[in-house]
């Protein structure tokens, strides 16, 4: 099956999304991301039992404080799918493409570039 | 183990605004435990205020550390040689990591990064609640192992009051009557015979009513 999806995502490998941590999702923004979110399996369906349900707390942590901080807690998000559904990977991939590209570049990007700073 | 919670990222960003170049120090020990102010914590914390001040143009220098413990000197002292190179310090060990510190360190500014709570347990991933409150002459060989200072919202030593019903505390439902646990803990252990005995009038003078306390071991001090 061939599925196009936005070429503008980059895909990050993970064993499970249990080894996801609120400072991954948090590098990923400091770093100049627009936007980040987290494909684990379907709830109940997790390998290690709980590696997903963690995921989605660590993306409500990240959330928070992405919030607080001014950058937009929309900007990470958590989806869950099967491995069958490449379709709907596909479609998840539009959805967050769009809703991103809505809230505009990451504010820290845009400040870096104006201030030269470095990190 | 001591619990704390993580104070509000707002509140951190108030306390070093007008600073330029911030240490953030954890803890290894009970903090890293609770998940408020171990080695994680300290990244998180890092990262987003380094985003949050760079988002307000303003370029800071912050920079991580985590220690195996804050009360003890020993650990303390490996941040001698680089202290004069920040103007203030967050620290996200207990009250009690975060006051060596600033001992130690007289001429540098120490900020509590966390808010100490108790000593307490771990019940569940996620939830913590007190267990001790130091008091100095522990009583819970008479209490059927249950603390009736630390788990009674009146500290009785002589129980249940009359507002302990179906087994709850009457300043909420969800919390269990301390007085209820020790009964059915000394029935469960077959000693009921001991909720009989009165517990004699406690001598607060070993609890923070007396003043701030020491341990001094003579057998130990060099
Ligand atoms: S400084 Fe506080 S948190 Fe760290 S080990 Fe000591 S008591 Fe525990
Ligand atoms: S009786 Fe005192 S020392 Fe013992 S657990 Fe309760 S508060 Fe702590």
């Amino acid at each position: 099956m061939r599925i196009q999806y936005p070429e503008n995502i980059k895909i990050i490998g993970v064993p499970c999304t249990g080894k996801v941590d609120v400072l991954h999702l948090l590098r990923a923004f400091e770093k100049g991301a627009d936007g980040v979110y987290v494909v684990g399996c379907l709830e109940g369906d997790c390998r290690f039992n709980s590696g997903n349900l963690r995921a989605r707390k660590r993306v409500e942590q990240a959330q928070h404080i992405l919030e607080s901080i001014g950058v937009g807690g929309e900007r990470v998000q958590m989806y869950n799918l099967s491995s069958g559904e490449g379709p709907r990977f596909a479609e998840i991939a539009v959805e967050m493409t769009e809703k991103i590209r809505k809230m505009g570049p990451n504010p820290i990007k845009i400040s870096k570039e104006k201030n030269g700073c470095m990190i | 183990m001591i619990v704390a919670k993580q104070k509000p990222i707002e509140e951190i960003i108030e306390g070093v605004r007008d600073y330029e170049k911030i240490l953030i120090a954890g803890c290894n020990e009970c903090v890293t435990v609770c998940e408020a102010g171990g080695k994680k914590e300290v990244g998180i914390l890092a990262s987003a205020l380094r985003m949050y001040f760079m988002n307000q143009g303003k370029n800071m220098k912050i920079d991580e550390v985590t220690l195996e413990r804050q009360c003890d000197h020993e650990y303390l002292e490996e941040l001698r040689k680089i202290i004069d190179r920040y103007d203030v310090v967050i620290s996200l060990a207990c009250g009690a990591g975060v006051q060596f510190m600033a001992e130690k360190y007289f001429r540098t500014r120490v900020l509590p990064g966390v808010d100490t709570c108790f000593m307490g347990v771990t019940e569940e991933r996620g939830v913590w609640s007190e267990r001790c409150q130091g008091c100095g002459k522990c009583i819970l060989g008479e209490t059927a192992g249950i603390c009736p200072i630390s788990r009674c919202a009146k500290r009785i030593l002589n129980g249940p009051c009359g507002g302990s019903t179906k087994g709850k505390c009457e300043i909420d439902k969800e919390l269990d009557c301390a007085w209820q646990l020790i009964i059915d803990r000394l029935n469960e252990l077959g000693r009921l015979d001991d909720y009989e005995k009165i517990i004699p009038i406690k001598d607060w003078s070993t609890e923070r009513a007396g003043g701030p306390r020491r341990v001094v071991r003579e057998d130990l001090r060099l």
